[in-house]
Protein backbone atom coordinates (compact mmCIF):
# COMPACT_ATOMS: atom_id res chain seq x y z
CA UNK A 1 0.00 0.00 0.00
CA UNK A 2 1.45 3.51 -1.36
CA UNK A 3 1.69 5.98 1.18
CA UNK A 4 -0.24 8.92 -0.94
CA UNK A 5 2.63 11.49 -2.05
CA UNK A 6 0.23 14.77 -1.51
CA UNK A 7 -0.64 13.45 2.21
CA UNK A 8 3.26 12.61 3.38
CA UNK A 9 6.53 14.01 2.06
CA UNK A 10 9.54 11.91 4.28
CA UNK A 11 12.42 12.48 3.56
CA UNK A 12 13.89 10.55 6.41
CA UNK A 13 12.71 8.35 8.98
CA UNK A 14 14.64 7.66 12.27
CA UNK A 15 13.35 4.39 14.27
CA UNK A 16 14.66 5.09 17.90
CA UNK A 17 14.92 1.54 19.31
CA UNK A 18 16.06 -0.14 22.29
CA UNK A 19 15.90 -3.74 23.10
CA UNK A 20 15.39 -2.66 26.87
CA UNK A 21 12.59 -0.14 28.29
CA UNK A 22 13.47 2.52 30.77
CA UNK A 23 16.39 3.70 28.83
CA UNK A 24 15.12 6.96 28.01
CA UNK A 25 14.14 6.17 24.35
CA UNK A 26 10.91 8.75 24.34
CA UNK A 27 13.43 11.30 25.92
CA UNK A 28 15.64 11.14 23.76
CA UNK A 29 13.27 11.17 21.24
CA UNK A 30 11.92 14.46 22.16
CA UNK A 31 15.68 16.00 22.46
CA UNK A 32 16.15 14.62 18.69
CA UNK A 33 13.48 16.16 17.61
CA UNK A 34 13.85 19.50 19.63
CA UNK A 35 17.63 20.10 18.25
CA UNK A 36 16.48 19.17 14.57
CA UNK A 37 13.81 21.75 15.01
CA UNK A 38 15.67 24.57 16.18
CA UNK A 39 17.77 23.79 13.15
CA UNK A 40 15.00 24.56 11.27
CA UNK A 41 13.84 21.25 9.91
CA UNK A 42 10.02 19.86 9.71
CA UNK A 43 9.95 17.62 11.99
CA UNK A 44 7.53 14.53 12.67
CA UNK A 45 7.03 12.26 15.98
CA UNK A 46 5.39 9.29 15.50
CA UNK A 47 4.86 7.32 19.08
CA UNK A 48 4.05 3.37 18.22
CA UNK A 49 4.13 2.55 22.10
CA UNK A 50 0.74 1.69 22.05
CA UNK A 51 0.78 0.44 25.90
CA UNK A 52 2.92 2.87 27.32
CA UNK A 53 2.60 6.55 25.10
CA UNK A 54 4.64 8.64 26.68
CA UNK A 55 5.43 11.21 24.07
CA UNK A 56 2.06 13.52 24.27
CA UNK A 57 3.06 14.41 27.92
CA UNK A 58 7.34 14.82 26.70
CA UNK A 59 5.86 17.39 24.31
CA UNK A 60 3.14 19.03 27.09
CA UNK A 61 0.44 18.34 24.21
CA UNK A 62 -1.59 15.90 26.26
CA UNK A 63 -4.85 17.48 25.39
CA UNK A 64 -4.28 17.03 22.13
CA UNK A 65 -6.92 15.97 19.83
CA UNK A 66 -6.25 14.22 16.50
CA UNK A 67 -8.51 15.72 13.37
CA UNK A 68 -9.30 14.21 10.69
CA UNK A 69 -9.46 15.35 7.10
CA UNK A 70 -10.93 13.41 3.98
CA UNK A 71 -7.27 12.08 3.14
CA UNK A 72 -5.77 10.85 6.47
CA UNK A 73 -5.51 12.00 10.43
CA UNK A 74 -3.78 14.92 10.98
CA UNK A 75 -1.11 15.46 13.53
CA UNK A 76 -1.12 17.48 16.62
CA UNK A 77 1.35 20.44 16.32
CA UNK A 78 3.58 21.85 18.84
CA UNK A 79 4.11 24.92 17.11
CA UNK A 80 2.10 27.59 15.39
CA UNK A 81 4.06 27.15 11.71
CA UNK A 82 3.51 23.59 12.03
CA UNK A 83 7.04 22.48 11.71
CA UNK A 84 6.33 20.15 14.63
CA UNK A 85 3.99 17.52 14.78
CA UNK A 86 3.29 14.68 16.65
CA UNK A 87 0.87 11.62 16.20
CA UNK A 88 0.13 9.02 19.43
CA UNK A 89 -2.33 6.80 20.81
CA UNK A 90 -2.03 8.63 23.75
CA UNK A 91 -4.45 11.43 21.79
CA UNK A 92 -7.11 8.67 21.72
CA UNK A 93 -7.37 8.03 24.92
CA UNK A 94 -10.32 9.03 26.97
CA UNK A 95 -8.17 9.19 30.53
CA UNK A 96 -4.79 8.75 31.40
CA UNK A 97 -5.94 5.74 33.27
CA UNK A 98 -7.45 4.06 30.21
CA UNK A 99 -4.90 0.70 29.31
CA UNK A 100 -4.66 -0.54 26.11
CA UNK A 101 -4.77 -4.04 26.29
CA UNK A 102 -4.67 -5.44 22.83
CA UNK A 103 -2.89 -8.45 21.55
CA UNK A 104 -0.44 -8.28 18.35
CA UNK A 105 -2.90 -7.94 15.16
CA UNK A 106 -5.17 -5.12 16.70
CA UNK A 107 -1.82 -3.64 17.81
CA UNK A 108 -0.74 -3.92 14.17
CA UNK A 109 -4.04 -2.38 12.77
CA UNK A 110 -3.55 0.74 14.88
CA UNK A 111 0.32 1.27 13.67
CA UNK A 112 -0.78 0.43 9.86
CA UNK A 113 -2.84 3.22 10.15
CA UNK A 114 -0.42 5.47 12.01
CA UNK A 115 2.09 4.43 9.16
CA UNK A 116 -0.03 4.95 6.12
CA UNK A 117 -2.89 7.12 7.00
CA UNK A 118 -1.33 10.54 8.94
CA UNK A 119 -1.02 13.61 6.62
CA UNK A 120 2.50 14.83 7.33
CA UNK A 121 2.65 16.91 4.28
CA UNK A 122 6.40 17.57 3.62
CA UNK A 123 8.86 16.05 6.47
CA UNK A 124 12.45 16.44 6.64
CA UNK A 125 12.93 14.08 9.51
CA UNK A 126 10.14 11.97 11.28
CA UNK A 127 11.37 10.05 14.04
CA UNK A 128 10.13 7.05 15.25
CA UNK A 129 9.26 6.17 19.09
CA UNK A 130 9.41 3.01 19.71
CA UNK A 131 8.46 0.06 23.11
CA UNK A 132 11.32 -1.67 24.05
CA UNK A 133 11.50 -5.37 22.19
CA UNK A 134 11.53 -7.12 19.29
CA UNK A 135 7.95 -7.84 18.91
CA UNK A 136 4.68 -7.40 17.23
CA UNK A 137 5.13 -3.25 16.93
CA UNK A 138 8.21 -3.46 15.45
CA UNK A 139 7.72 -6.35 12.72
CA UNK A 140 4.90 -3.86 12.04
CA UNK A 141 6.25 -1.01 11.59
CA UNK A 142 9.00 -2.39 9.22
CA UNK A 143 6.38 -4.12 7.18
CA UNK A 144 4.57 -1.12 6.66
CA UNK A 145 7.80 1.22 6.16
CA UNK A 146 8.57 -1.27 3.08
CA UNK A 147 5.40 -1.01 1.58
CA UNK A 148 5.42 2.28 2.09
CA UNK A 149 7.26 5.57 0.25
CA UNK A 150 9.45 5.86 3.34
CA UNK A 151 12.52 4.94 1.60
CA UNK A 152 15.32 6.07 3.34
CA UNK A 153 15.27 5.06 7.27
CA UNK A 154 17.51 3.90 9.98
CA UNK A 155 17.41 2.98 13.41
CA UNK A 156 19.46 5.22 16.07
CA UNK A 157 19.52 2.73 19.44
CA UNK A 158 19.70 3.98 22.77
CA UNK A 159 20.57 2.27 25.75
CA UNK A 160 22.20 3.18 29.60
CA UNK A 161 25.47 1.92 30.52
CA UNK A 162 24.83 -1.17 32.46
CA UNK A 163 24.74 -4.95 31.36
CA UNK A 164 21.50 -5.28 31.49
CA UNK A 165 21.09 -2.44 29.14
CA UNK A 166 23.73 -3.35 26.92
CA UNK A 167 22.13 -7.73 27.05
CA UNK A 168 19.10 -6.22 24.95
CA UNK A 169 20.21 -4.02 22.94
CA UNK A 170 22.49 -6.27 21.37
CA UNK A 171 19.92 -8.36 20.76
CA UNK A 172 17.54 -5.43 19.03
CA UNK A 173 21.27 -5.11 16.80
CA UNK A 174 20.14 -8.57 15.29
CA UNK A 175 16.90 -7.68 14.70
CA UNK A 176 17.87 -4.60 12.78
CA UNK A 177 20.33 -7.05 10.77
CA UNK A 178 17.69 -9.73 10.32
CA UNK A 179 14.87 -7.17 9.16
CA UNK A 180 17.19 -4.96 7.08
CA UNK A 181 17.32 -2.13 9.18
CA UNK A 182 20.73 0.42 8.65
CA UNK A 183 21.86 1.17 12.51
CA UNK A 184 22.82 5.14 12.30
CA UNK A 185 24.52 3.88 15.96
CA UNK A 186 23.58 3.96 19.56
CA UNK A 187 23.14 6.94 21.95
CA UNK A 188 24.40 5.86 25.80
CA UNK A 189 21.73 7.57 27.90
CA UNK A 190 21.86 8.42 31.84
CA UNK A 191 25.73 8.33 31.27
CA UNK A 192 27.18 9.74 34.79
CA UNK A 193 24.69 12.00 36.97
CA UNK A 194 26.34 15.31 38.34
CA UNK A 195 25.51 16.43 42.25
CA UNK A 196 23.77 19.50 41.84
CA UNK A 197 25.45 20.30 44.92
CA UNK A 198 29.33 19.42 44.88
CA UNK A 199 29.29 18.48 41.30
CA UNK A 200 31.12 15.09 41.94
CA UNK A 201 29.66 12.91 38.89
CA UNK A 202 28.37 9.43 39.72
CA UNK A 203 27.82 6.76 37.08
CA UNK A 204 24.27 5.40 38.54
CA UNK A 205 24.29 2.10 36.31
CA UNK A 206 27.65 1.78 35.61
CA UNK A 207 29.46 3.41 32.78
CA UNK A 208 30.59 3.11 29.15
CA UNK A 209 28.65 0.26 28.47
CA UNK A 210 26.73 2.08 25.29
CA UNK A 211 30.73 3.01 23.90
CA UNK A 212 32.46 -0.53 24.21
CA UNK A 213 29.00 -2.14 22.75
CA UNK A 214 29.55 0.07 19.88
CA UNK A 215 32.92 -1.36 19.35
CA UNK A 216 32.04 -4.75 19.54
CA UNK A 217 28.91 -5.12 17.26
CA UNK A 218 30.81 -2.43 14.32
CA UNK A 219 28.14 0.53 15.08
CA UNK A 220 29.13 4.23 15.39
CA UNK A 221 28.47 5.29 18.59
CA UNK A 222 26.93 8.84 18.32
CA UNK A 223 27.55 9.92 22.18
CA UNK A 224 26.91 9.98 25.47
CA UNK A 225 23.83 12.19 27.22
CA UNK A 226 23.87 12.72 31.18
CA UNK A 227 21.25 12.64 33.57
CA UNK A 228 20.19 15.92 34.23
CA UNK A 229 17.59 16.20 37.08
CA UNK A 230 16.33 19.58 35.30
CA UNK A 231 15.14 18.52 32.16
CA UNK A 232 13.54 15.25 34.01
CA UNK A 233 11.83 17.77 36.12
CA UNK A 234 10.80 19.14 33.15
CA UNK A 235 9.53 16.24 31.27
CA UNK A 236 7.17 15.58 34.03
CA UNK A 237 5.70 19.30 34.27
CA UNK A 238 5.79 19.40 30.73
CA UNK A 239 6.50 22.90 30.66
CA UNK A 240 9.30 24.82 28.65
CA UNK A 241 11.09 21.84 27.70
CA UNK A 242 12.59 23.54 24.95
CA UNK A 243 13.98 26.68 26.98
CA UNK A 244 15.17 23.82 29.71
CA UNK A 245 17.00 21.71 27.27
CA UNK A 246 18.88 24.25 25.94
CA UNK A 247 20.17 25.21 29.08
CA UNK A 248 20.99 21.19 29.90
CA UNK A 249 24.22 20.03 29.99
CA UNK A 250 22.69 17.61 27.80
CA UNK A 251 21.79 19.71 25.09
CA UNK A 252 25.79 20.31 23.98
CA UNK A 253 25.38 16.49 23.82
CA UNK A 254 22.17 15.99 21.49
CA UNK A 255 23.37 18.82 19.40
CA UNK A 256 26.63 16.71 18.39
CA UNK A 257 24.64 14.04 18.25
CA UNK A 258 22.31 15.13 15.44
CA UNK A 259 25.51 16.70 13.33
CA UNK A 260 26.67 13.27 13.18
CA UNK A 261 22.68 11.76 11.73
CA UNK A 262 22.46 14.43 9.37
CA UNK A 263 25.51 14.43 7.78
CA UNK B 1 -11.92 -7.10 27.76
CA UNK B 2 -9.56 -7.81 24.88
CA UNK B 3 -9.25 -9.99 21.69
CA UNK B 4 -7.26 -13.28 21.41
CA UNK B 5 -5.45 -14.84 18.57
CA UNK B 6 -4.23 -18.36 17.81
CA UNK B 7 -1.48 -18.79 15.24
CA UNK B 8 -3.84 -19.73 12.40
CA UNK B 9 -5.33 -16.43 12.22
CA UNK B 10 -4.23 -13.49 10.26
CA UNK B 11 -2.37 -11.01 11.78
CA UNK B 12 -4.34 -7.96 11.23
CA UNK B 13 -8.23 -7.21 12.54
CA UNK B 14 -10.64 -4.74 11.51
CA UNK B 15 -10.76 -1.33 14.07
CA UNK B 16 -14.45 -2.84 15.41
CA UNK B 17 -13.03 -6.05 16.37
CA UNK B 18 -15.76 -7.17 18.87
CA UNK B 19 -13.14 -9.93 20.08
CA UNK B 20 -12.90 -13.41 19.20
CA UNK B 21 -14.28 -13.96 22.93
CA UNK B 22 -17.28 -12.20 22.28
CA UNK B 23 -20.74 -13.72 21.52
CA UNK B 24 -20.55 -11.70 18.14
CA UNK B 25 -17.08 -12.82 16.70
CA UNK B 26 -17.54 -13.61 12.87
CA UNK B 27 -21.18 -12.07 13.20
CA UNK B 28 -20.79 -8.42 13.41
CA UNK B 29 -21.12 -6.29 10.84
CA UNK B 30 -17.59 -5.15 11.39
CA UNK B 31 -16.61 -8.50 10.52
CA UNK B 32 -17.38 -8.14 7.22
CA UNK B 33 -13.88 -8.51 5.35
CA UNK B 34 -12.04 -9.75 8.45
CA UNK B 35 -9.84 -12.88 7.04
CA UNK B 36 -10.50 -14.20 10.38
CA UNK B 37 -14.17 -13.93 9.84
CA UNK B 38 -14.98 -17.83 9.22
CA UNK B 39 -12.56 -19.18 11.99
CA UNK B 40 -14.55 -17.07 14.83
CA UNK B 41 -18.12 -17.77 13.20
CA UNK B 42 -17.37 -21.52 13.31
CA UNK B 43 -16.57 -21.05 17.35
CA UNK B 44 -13.29 -22.42 16.62
CA UNK B 45 -11.60 -19.37 18.37
CA UNK B 46 -13.74 -19.77 21.75
CA UNK B 47 -12.97 -23.21 23.26
CA UNK B 48 -11.36 -23.49 26.53
CA UNK B 49 -7.76 -24.12 26.39
CA UNK B 50 -7.21 -28.13 27.76
CA UNK B 51 -3.93 -26.65 28.74
CA UNK B 52 -5.33 -24.85 31.55
CA UNK B 53 -6.42 -27.55 33.26
CA UNK B 54 -2.72 -29.06 32.83
CA UNK B 55 -0.85 -25.97 34.48
CA UNK B 56 -3.33 -26.13 37.38
CA UNK B 57 -2.53 -29.50 38.54
CA UNK B 58 1.48 -29.33 37.33
CA UNK B 59 1.33 -26.23 39.76
CA UNK B 60 -0.62 -27.11 42.59
CA UNK B 61 2.71 -27.50 44.86
CA UNK B 62 3.59 -23.84 44.52
CA UNK B 63 1.91 -22.59 47.47
CA UNK B 64 2.24 -18.28 46.42
CA UNK B 65 2.23 -16.73 42.82
CA UNK B 66 3.05 -13.71 42.52
CA UNK B 67 3.63 -11.70 39.29
CA UNK B 68 6.10 -8.44 39.12
CA UNK B 69 4.66 -5.69 36.93
CA UNK B 70 4.55 -2.46 35.46
CA UNK B 71 3.68 -0.71 32.68
CA UNK B 72 6.71 1.37 32.44
CA UNK B 73 10.09 -0.28 31.06
CA UNK B 74 13.03 0.45 33.08
CA UNK B 75 11.81 0.89 36.81
CA UNK B 76 13.81 -2.24 38.01
CA UNK B 77 10.85 -5.21 37.53
CA UNK B 78 13.86 -7.36 36.99
CA UNK B 79 15.83 -5.99 39.28
CA UNK B 80 13.29 -6.00 42.42
CA UNK B 81 12.22 -9.44 41.21
CA UNK B 82 15.71 -10.20 41.77
CA UNK B 83 16.85 -9.21 44.83
CA UNK B 84 13.76 -9.88 46.42
CA UNK B 85 13.98 -13.87 45.04
CA UNK B 86 17.16 -13.31 46.60
CA UNK B 87 15.79 -12.64 50.02
CA UNK B 88 13.06 -14.93 50.44
CA UNK B 89 15.47 -17.16 49.68
CA UNK B 90 17.98 -15.94 52.29
CA UNK B 91 15.32 -15.84 54.89
CA UNK B 92 13.78 -19.87 54.06
CA UNK B 93 16.86 -21.31 53.90
CA UNK B 94 16.82 -22.41 57.72
CA UNK B 95 13.02 -23.81 56.85
CA UNK B 96 14.29 -26.24 53.73
CA UNK B 97 12.01 -23.78 51.75
CA UNK B 98 12.35 -23.18 47.84
CA UNK B 99 11.74 -20.19 46.40
CA UNK B 100 11.64 -20.01 42.25
CA UNK B 101 11.73 -17.39 39.87
CA UNK B 102 9.93 -17.53 35.98
CA UNK B 103 11.22 -15.08 34.04
CA UNK B 104 8.40 -14.64 30.77
CA UNK B 105 10.31 -11.51 28.89
CA UNK B 106 10.80 -13.25 25.54
CA UNK B 107 12.11 -10.04 23.97
CA UNK B 108 14.60 -9.06 26.81
CA UNK B 109 15.21 -11.52 29.36
CA UNK B 110 17.46 -10.29 32.52
CA UNK B 111 17.15 -12.53 35.19
CA UNK B 112 20.14 -14.80 33.67
CA UNK B 113 21.66 -11.46 34.51
CA UNK B 114 20.63 -10.46 37.26
CA UNK B 115 21.16 -14.20 39.30
CA UNK B 116 24.67 -14.47 37.26
CA UNK B 117 23.34 -17.59 35.79
CA UNK B 118 23.78 -16.70 32.26
CA UNK B 119 25.10 -19.09 29.26
CA UNK B 120 23.94 -22.10 31.20
CA UNK B 121 21.24 -24.79 30.05
CA UNK B 122 18.58 -26.17 30.56
CA UNK B 123 17.90 -29.99 30.93
CA UNK B 124 15.03 -31.73 30.04
CA UNK B 125 14.09 -35.35 31.53
CA UNK B 126 10.89 -37.09 32.01
CA UNK B 127 9.27 -35.44 35.20
CA UNK B 128 10.05 -31.81 32.59
CA UNK B 129 12.35 -28.94 32.15
CA UNK B 130 14.80 -28.51 35.41
CA UNK B 131 15.32 -24.74 36.09
CA UNK B 132 18.65 -23.39 36.77
CA UNK B 133 19.59 -23.60 40.72
CA UNK B 134 21.25 -20.03 40.96
CA UNK B 135 21.43 -20.86 45.26
CA UNK B 136 20.66 -24.42 47.23
CA UNK B 137 16.96 -23.08 47.41
CA UNK B 138 16.62 -20.51 44.56
CA UNK B 139 15.90 -21.93 41.33
CA UNK B 140 14.95 -20.01 37.80
CA UNK B 141 13.81 -20.62 34.27
CA UNK B 142 14.00 -18.02 31.51
CA UNK B 143 14.05 -17.94 27.62
CA UNK B 144 17.69 -17.32 28.06
CA UNK B 145 18.58 -20.41 28.62
CA UNK B 146 16.98 -21.66 25.52
CA UNK B 147 19.29 -18.87 23.34
CA UNK B 148 22.53 -20.21 21.48
CA UNK B 149 24.15 -17.17 22.56
CA UNK B 150 23.45 -13.50 23.87
CA UNK B 151 23.04 -11.82 20.53
CA UNK B 152 20.43 -13.77 19.54
CA UNK B 153 16.99 -11.85 19.02
CA UNK B 154 13.38 -13.30 19.40
CA UNK B 155 11.57 -12.10 16.97
CA UNK B 156 8.37 -13.50 18.16
CA UNK B 157 4.68 -12.19 17.29
CA UNK B 158 2.06 -12.51 20.01
CA UNK B 159 1.02 -16.10 19.41
CA UNK B 160 4.58 -17.62 19.52
CA UNK B 161 5.28 -15.67 22.92
CA UNK B 162 2.24 -17.25 24.38
CA UNK B 163 3.26 -20.64 23.03
CA UNK B 164 6.77 -20.12 24.84
CA UNK B 165 4.90 -18.90 28.37
CA UNK B 166 2.29 -21.91 28.56
CA UNK B 167 5.17 -24.10 27.75
CA UNK B 168 7.22 -22.61 30.87
CA UNK B 169 4.07 -22.98 33.02
CA UNK B 170 3.16 -26.93 31.31
CA UNK B 171 6.78 -28.06 31.56
CA UNK B 172 8.99 -26.98 33.97
CA UNK B 173 9.74 -29.36 36.91
CA UNK B 174 9.30 -26.84 39.73
CA UNK B 175 8.90 -29.63 42.33
CA UNK B 176 7.52 -27.64 45.64
CA UNK B 177 7.80 -24.02 45.69
CA UNK B 178 7.52 -21.48 48.82
CA UNK B 179 7.12 -18.94 46.55
CA UNK B 180 7.19 -18.02 42.44
CA UNK B 181 7.82 -14.54 41.40
CA UNK B 182 7.47 -14.15 37.51
CA UNK B 183 9.37 -11.01 36.06
CA UNK B 184 6.86 -9.40 33.59
CA UNK B 185 8.22 -7.43 30.25
CA UNK B 186 6.69 -4.00 30.50
CA UNK B 187 3.06 -3.40 28.69
CA UNK B 188 -0.42 -4.55 29.26
CA UNK B 189 -0.43 -6.79 26.13
CA UNK B 190 0.40 -10.80 25.24
CA UNK B 191 2.34 -11.84 27.97
CA UNK B 192 0.02 -10.40 30.58
CA UNK B 193 -3.11 -11.44 28.79
CA UNK B 194 -1.46 -15.23 28.76
CA UNK B 195 -0.04 -15.51 31.79
CA UNK B 196 -3.12 -14.32 34.24
CA UNK B 197 -5.28 -16.33 31.64
CA UNK B 198 -2.86 -19.70 32.66
CA UNK B 199 -2.07 -18.80 36.00
CA UNK B 200 -5.44 -17.45 37.33
CA UNK B 201 -7.26 -20.59 37.36
CA UNK B 202 -4.47 -22.45 39.11
CA UNK B 203 -4.26 -19.55 41.70
CA UNK B 204 -2.74 -16.57 41.70
CA UNK B 205 -2.05 -14.91 44.76
CA UNK B 206 -1.39 -11.26 43.49
CA UNK B 207 0.82 -9.03 41.62
CA UNK B 208 3.44 -6.49 43.04
CA UNK B 209 3.69 -3.51 40.86
CA UNK B 210 6.96 -1.42 40.21
CA UNK B 211 7.36 2.22 39.57
CA UNK B 212 9.99 5.07 39.75
CA UNK B 213 8.44 8.15 41.42
CA UNK B 214 7.91 10.04 37.92
CA UNK B 215 4.98 11.26 36.41
CA UNK B 216 6.03 9.56 33.14
CA UNK B 217 5.89 6.63 34.73
CA UNK B 218 3.08 6.26 37.10
CA UNK B 219 0.98 7.43 33.37
CA UNK B 220 2.35 3.81 32.08
CA UNK B 221 1.61 2.18 35.92
CA UNK B 222 -1.83 3.64 36.33
CA UNK B 223 -2.58 1.67 33.16
CA UNK B 224 -1.22 -1.68 34.36
CA UNK B 225 -3.32 -1.16 37.67
CA UNK B 226 -6.18 -0.62 35.29
CA UNK B 227 -5.33 -3.86 33.99
CA UNK B 228 -4.82 -5.86 36.75
CA UNK B 229 -8.22 -4.72 37.88
CA UNK B 230 -9.77 -5.38 35.23
CA UNK B 231 -8.60 -8.99 34.38
CA UNK B 232 -9.06 -9.99 38.45
CA UNK B 233 -5.60 -10.09 39.55
CA UNK B 234 -5.76 -9.23 43.42
CA UNK B 235 -2.31 -6.18 43.73
CA UNK B 236 -0.81 -7.16 47.04
CA UNK B 237 0.98 -3.60 46.76
CA UNK B 238 3.45 -0.94 45.00
CA UNK B 239 6.97 -0.66 44.93
CA UNK B 240 8.41 2.94 44.59
CA UNK B 241 12.58 2.07 42.84
CA UNK B 242 14.94 4.74 42.46
CA UNK B 243 13.28 7.12 44.41
CA UNK B 244 16.09 9.51 45.63
CA UNK B 245 19.87 9.00 45.62
CA UNK B 246 22.18 10.18 48.48
CA UNK B 247 25.65 11.82 46.71
CA UNK B 248 28.32 9.45 48.19
CA UNK B 249 30.49 12.73 48.97
CA UNK B 250 28.37 15.12 50.30
CA UNK B 251 25.74 13.08 51.47
CA UNK B 252 22.89 16.08 50.05
CA UNK B 253 19.58 13.76 48.38
CA UNK B 254 18.65 14.49 44.45
CA UNK B 255 15.34 13.59 43.67
CA UNK B 256 16.48 12.53 40.19
CA UNK B 257 13.52 11.14 38.76
CA UNK B 258 11.29 13.75 40.80
CA UNK B 259 7.77 12.81 41.93
CA UNK B 260 6.32 15.90 40.69
CA UNK B 261 3.17 14.47 41.54
CA UNK B 262 3.28 12.84 44.60
CA UNK B 263 4.72 9.97 43.51
CA UNK B 264 3.43 6.57 43.83
CA UNK B 265 2.47 6.91 47.39
CA UNK B 266 -0.11 9.54 46.43
CA UNK B 267 -1.54 7.49 43.16
CA UNK B 268 -1.92 4.15 45.65
CA UNK B 269 -3.99 6.81 47.74
CA UNK B 270 -5.56 8.00 44.56
CA UNK B 271 -5.85 4.32 42.90
CA UNK B 272 -6.86 2.56 46.62
CA UNK B 273 -4.03 0.34 46.68
CA UNK B 274 -1.60 -0.49 49.27
CA UNK B 275 1.85 1.26 48.80
CA UNK B 276 4.75 -1.42 49.57
CA UNK B 277 7.76 1.44 49.94
CA UNK B 278 10.35 3.28 48.42
CA UNK B 279 13.95 1.45 47.57
CA UNK B 280 16.27 4.59 46.96
CA UNK B 281 18.75 4.36 43.95
CA UNK B 282 22.39 3.07 45.22
CA UNK B 283 25.11 2.52 42.36
CA UNK B 284 25.92 -0.64 44.17
CA UNK B 285 22.73 -2.09 43.27
CA UNK B 286 23.41 -1.82 39.31
CA UNK B 287 26.79 -3.46 39.69
CA UNK B 288 25.33 -6.40 41.59
CA UNK B 289 23.04 -6.76 38.93
CA UNK B 290 25.82 -6.76 36.32
CA UNK B 291 27.80 -9.31 38.68
CA UNK B 292 24.83 -11.80 39.09
CA UNK B 293 25.36 -11.08 43.08
CA UNK B 294 23.11 -10.68 45.47
CA UNK B 295 22.89 -6.93 46.53
CA UNK B 296 20.74 -7.64 50.27
CA UNK B 297 23.55 -10.40 50.90
CA UNK B 298 26.56 -7.79 49.60
CA UNK B 299 25.79 -4.79 51.05
CA UNK B 300 23.10 -5.57 54.04
CA UNK B 301 23.00 -2.67 56.45
CA UNK B 302 22.40 -0.09 53.05
CA UNK B 303 19.03 1.87 52.70
CA UNK B 304 18.24 0.20 49.84
CA UNK B 305 18.44 -3.28 51.23
CA UNK B 306 16.60 -2.16 54.36
CA UNK B 307 13.75 -0.90 52.10
CA UNK B 308 13.62 -4.62 50.38
CA UNK B 309 13.58 -6.09 54.05
CA UNK B 310 10.53 -3.89 55.21
CA UNK B 311 9.04 -4.59 51.59
CA UNK B 312 9.24 -8.46 51.93
CA UNK B 313 7.85 -8.58 55.57
CA UNK B 314 4.55 -6.61 53.82
CA UNK B 315 4.59 -9.27 51.06
CA UNK B 316 4.47 -11.42 53.78
CA UNK B 317 1.87 -10.58 56.01
CA UNK B 318 -0.42 -10.00 52.69
CA UNK B 319 0.36 -13.95 51.59
CA UNK B 320 -0.57 -15.03 55.36
CA UNK B 321 -3.77 -12.61 55.59
CA UNK B 322 -4.70 -14.02 51.88
CA UNK B 323 -3.65 -17.18 51.71
CA UNK B 324 -3.11 -19.30 48.55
Amino acid sequence: MEVDDQKSNVKKVFLVLSGKGGVGKSSVTTQLAFALYEKGFKVGVLDVDLCGPSIPKMFNLENGIINQSETGWIPVYYDNEQRLGVISIGFLLNSKSDAVIWRGPKKNSMIKKFMTDICWGDLDYLLIDTPPGTSDEHLAVMENIKTSNYCNYSAILVTTPQNLSVNDVRREITFCRKVGIPITGIIENMSGFTCPHCKDCTYLFTKQGGKILADNSNCNFLGAIPIDPNLTQCIETGQEFLATLKDSPCYTNIKEVVDKIIE
Amino acid sequence: MSDDSNNTMSQEVPEHCPGTQSSQAGKSSACQGCPNQNICASGQANQPDPDIEVIKDHLKNIKYKILVLSGKGGVGKSTVCGQISYALAAQYESQNKQIGALDIDICGPSLPQVFGVQGEQVHQSGSGWSPIFVDENLSLMSIGFLLPSLEDAVIWRGPKKNGMIKQFLRDVDWEELEYLLVDTPPGTSDEHLSIVQYLKPAGLTGAIIVTTPQEVSLLDVRKEITFCKKVGVPIIGVVENMSGFACPKCKIESKIFPPSTGGAEKMCEEMNVTFLGKVPIDPLIGQCCDEGKSFVKEFPNSPASLAYKNIITKIEKYTELNGE
